[in-house]
């Protein structure tokens, strides 16, 4: 081998070493989601400052939105949330309620919405939002096909939230993977309940979540449940309903489950 | 000070006699006319056929008063120019109150020529008048125009005048005149007891400010803003680089003056002022006080930027106003260690740049509110007005170890959904169709009953018994029976019917 290439070889090794440093530096600000194997896959948790896909068909629409404010209230961290979202996709599966997301655990104060008439200042605004650092993440609601989100404007998101290391979630509902920078991409449907009593009650949310893409790391698919109490994903429950002994001094669970349900 | 001002159309063809008519009381009477229609002897509420049998070609022109208005409202902000104080005297007057403005324009005969030439090469016939009190001048410019009349003289100023400049009215105006009362002199010669025991207070009150004694406030179409800078131009301005300069000099000027009172701005408004008289006004709103110049200018730059009809410079901007309509004393916050406030200081800024650029109503925080009813419990508010509330607001807390009782996406209107029959007549359904797909139900919860507040609806509304349903694919709805069965629901003739079904929201 001449010495040129040795050179040569050894320059291009040296940056990719840098890059991966640098990488490795970027990548330590990671939060752990709960479930076990998806933290695993995920080397430890989902990464901050990138952005992250979640696509859905249109009718899985709300498992996704759930799965999004999952992650968002994971990665958050007591940091405002701005969701940025189209009037139509409000149209089509309903306003995000501030009741239900107070319901699964996440904090309504700290969402900020913004009503974007079109994609285009939906995708303007998300990159504005992206390069504040005083926010926890921006979530960016998207519905259908659209012919503006490309490449170039995922690479703008991408740059945006590695400069000021906010995270940037997109939901996708209806909408066909395709080519982007994202860190992770993932496709959600809803899950059952775990099997019990039929026309009895339902547990935690749960979502089948497909792993599609992973830059980091291998893809998989697991079904994850939200503790809506420990504001966290984990494995999923066998029965629907809390299953520990209830304190002495508390009402009888069966009182409890007639106030619930009458 | 004030300044008086008529304007009506001035007639390019001298010769053809034009007017135009109006409908009142389904005949055509005359609204407007022309030099050359009045020299016919024509007058304004003369109707139409009694002016065409005087003059048969008569040029006849429709009116339109809604574009009057938008005239006289533009040329209004075309004043804007000399005083910020501008108000409206319909149908065709404007009052500029002048006071502490004409050394500005180099003294009062100065702003008057300046004023009616202007004007007057836009195209209008222009009688304009200055005098201590605005119905003084208003008088004035029913008579003559370029009148000047200084502090004390106003009696002396319109005491030849007829009465009819008063502006009175039909018939105070003819009354005055079968008393012998010609011109404003003799009136005022009466004593006042005299003229009000015939004619009213009302008029005896004009009568007193037409002379000087005492004023009629005007009433100016903007409140004044609290500061204003701007920048004359001799050559106009066109080009982007220009305006953007030229508002971020007016920005650090304006932040100048504010700061010397310790003031922010929270409302802001650029004012383009173009050669050929049009006008252009661009506002801006913030959270809290702005302080910085170059915060006013980036806001600037992004509405600017969305603006759906972008700046038009024609052939460019002799004048930039740049005005704070509201500010606020600003409070100077002790920083937190944890750079929380700091963060807040972010959040606000951001907010209103992205309220700058689609509209402050699209940036939207959360309240609750003290309901039941599901679509009433949280109001959408302005994320400008309503961040710091917003922050602290107390939201119910959820019940541990309970999976989610409401659902994360809430239709704005419940859909209707089709039920072909419940397990029992007031439990849940069995399957149901849903824009067209049905949906075998697999689980249920409830049910819920929410009953209408009856303390405040207007209506009838009817108690709704929701239920959390799972379908065999693992969606979860929340649907609601709108009525008790047989208990609220009844057709025409007082019979009961099923009561309707509807999904109000998805869970996760």
């Amino acid at each position: 081998m001449s010495g040129a290439r040795i050179s040569a070889l050894a320059t291009l090794r040296g940056q990719i070493e840098r890059i991966e440093t640098a990488e490795v530096v970027h990548q330590r600000d990671r939060v752990a989601l709960g479930h076990g194997e998806v933290d695993s896959a995920l080397k430890g948790g989902l990464a901050r400052a990138v952005i992250h896909e979640v696509f859905c068909e249109g009718r899985q629409g709300t498992a996704a939105t759930g799965f999004v404010s999952g992650l968002a209230g994971r990665v958050t961290a007591r940091k405002p949330l701005l969701w940025v979202r189209q009037d139509f996709s409000e149209i089509e599966t309903g306003a995000l309620s501030m009741s239900g997301l107070a319901e699964l655990g996440l904090d309504p104060r700290r969402v900020v919405m913004v009503r974007a008439a079109d994609v285009e200042s939906a995708l303007r605004t998300s990159a504005d939002a992206l390069a504040c650092d005083a926010l926890g993440a921006v979530v960016l609601e998207l519905w259908g096909e659209t012919r503006q989100f490309d490449l170039v404007a995922s690479r703008k998101l991408t740059l945006a939230a590695q400069g000021s290391g906010v995270t940037g979630l997109l939901l996708r509902m209806a909408a066909q993977p395709l080519p982007s920078t994202a860190e992770t991409r993932w496709m959600l449907r809803a899950a059952h309940s775990p099997p019990g009593v039929a026309w009895s009650a339902w547990g935690a949310p749960r979502f089948d979540v497909e792993l599609l893409r992973n830059r980091h790391g291998p893809c998989g698919r697991w079904i994850m449940e939200w503790k809506c109490d420990e504001c966290q994903f984990s494995e999923p429950s066998t029965y629907p309903q809390p299953v520990a002994a209830a304190p002495a001094h508390r009402p009888d669970p069966a009182v409890l489950q007639r106030r619930r349900t009458g | 000070m004030g300044t008086g001002l008529r304007e009506g159309n001035a007639s390019k063809q001298k010769d053809d006699p034009s007017i135009v008519v109006i409908k009142d009381n389904n005949a055509l009477v005359i609204h407007a006319l022309d030099e050359a229609a009045e020299r016919l002897g024509l007058h304004i509420g003369q109707p139409l056929a009694n002016a065409r049998a005087m003059c048969p070609d008569l040029r006849v022109f429709d009116a339109d008063t809604v574009a009057d208005a938008k005239t006289l409202s533009d040329i209004a902000d075309w004043c804007d120019r000399f005083t910020p104080l501008v108000a409206l005297d319909p149908p065709h007057g404007l009052f500029l109150d002048i006071t502490g403005c004409a050394h500005l324009f180099g003294g009062e005969a100065a702003l008057l020529q300046t004023l009616v030439r202007a004007l007057g090469r836009q195209g209008f016939a222009v009688s304009a008048a200055i005098a201590g009190t605005s119905v003084c001048a208003r008088t004035l410019t029913r008579q003559t125009t370029g009148t000047i009349v200084a502090d004390g003289g106003e009696a002396a100023a319109i005491s030849r005048f007829p009465v009819s400049a008063l502006g009175a009215g039909e018939a105070i105006t003819t009354g005055l005149r079968r008393a012998g009362l010609k011109t404003i002199g003799d009136v005022a010669s009466r004593e006042p007891h005299e003229i009000t025991a015939r004619f009213g207070a009302r008029f005896s009150t004009l009568l007193a400010h037409a002379l000087g004694q005492g004023d009629a406030p005007i009433n100016p179409r903007k409140p004044l803003p609290d500061y204003i800078v701007e920048k004359r131009f001799a050559e106009p301005i066109a080009t982007d680089t220009m305006i953007a300069m030229t508002l971020s000099r007016l920005a650090d000027t304006l932040i100048a003056s504010m700061e010397k009172q310790g003031k922010g701005a929270r409302r802001l408004e650029a004012a383009f002022f173009r050669t050929d008289g049009a006008v252009r006004a661009i506002m801006v709103e913030t959270g809290r006080p702005v302080t910085q110049g170059k915060v006013i200018d980036r806001l600037f730059r992004e509405r600017l930027d969305a603006l759906a009809d972008p700046l038009d410079p024609g052939f460019g901007f002799d004048m930039v106003r740049l005005s704070a309509s509201r500010t606020e004393i600003v409070v100077q916050e002790q920083r937190d260690l944890d750079a929380h406030v700091h963060d807040n200081d972010e959040l606000s800024a951001l907010i209103d740049r992205i309220a700058a650029r689609i509209g402050g109503k699209r940036v939207v925080v959360h309240l609750p509110q003290d309901t039941h009813i599901p679509e009433c419990a949280v109001l959408a508010a302005p994320a400008q007005h309503h961040l710091a509330a917003a922050m602290q607001a107390e939201w119910p807390a959820r019940t541990e170890s309970e999976p989610p009782l409401r659902p994360l996406r809430l239709f704005d209107r419940p859909e209707p959904v089709a039920v072909p029959f419940a397990t029992v007549p007031d439990g849940p359904p069995h399957q149901f169709t849903w824009r067209r797909v049905q949906h075998a139900v697999v689980r249920v919860e409830g049910p819920e009953r929410i009953a209408m507040e009856w303390w405040r609806q207007d209506g009838r509304q009817l108690t709704r018994d929701y239920f959390r349903i799972e379908d065999a694919e693992g969606l979860r709805f929340w649907i609601f029976r709108d009525g008790l069965y047989e208990g609220e629901c009844f057709d025409d003739d007082g019979k009961p019917v099923p009561p309707g079904w509807y999904v109000h929201g998805l869970f996760a």
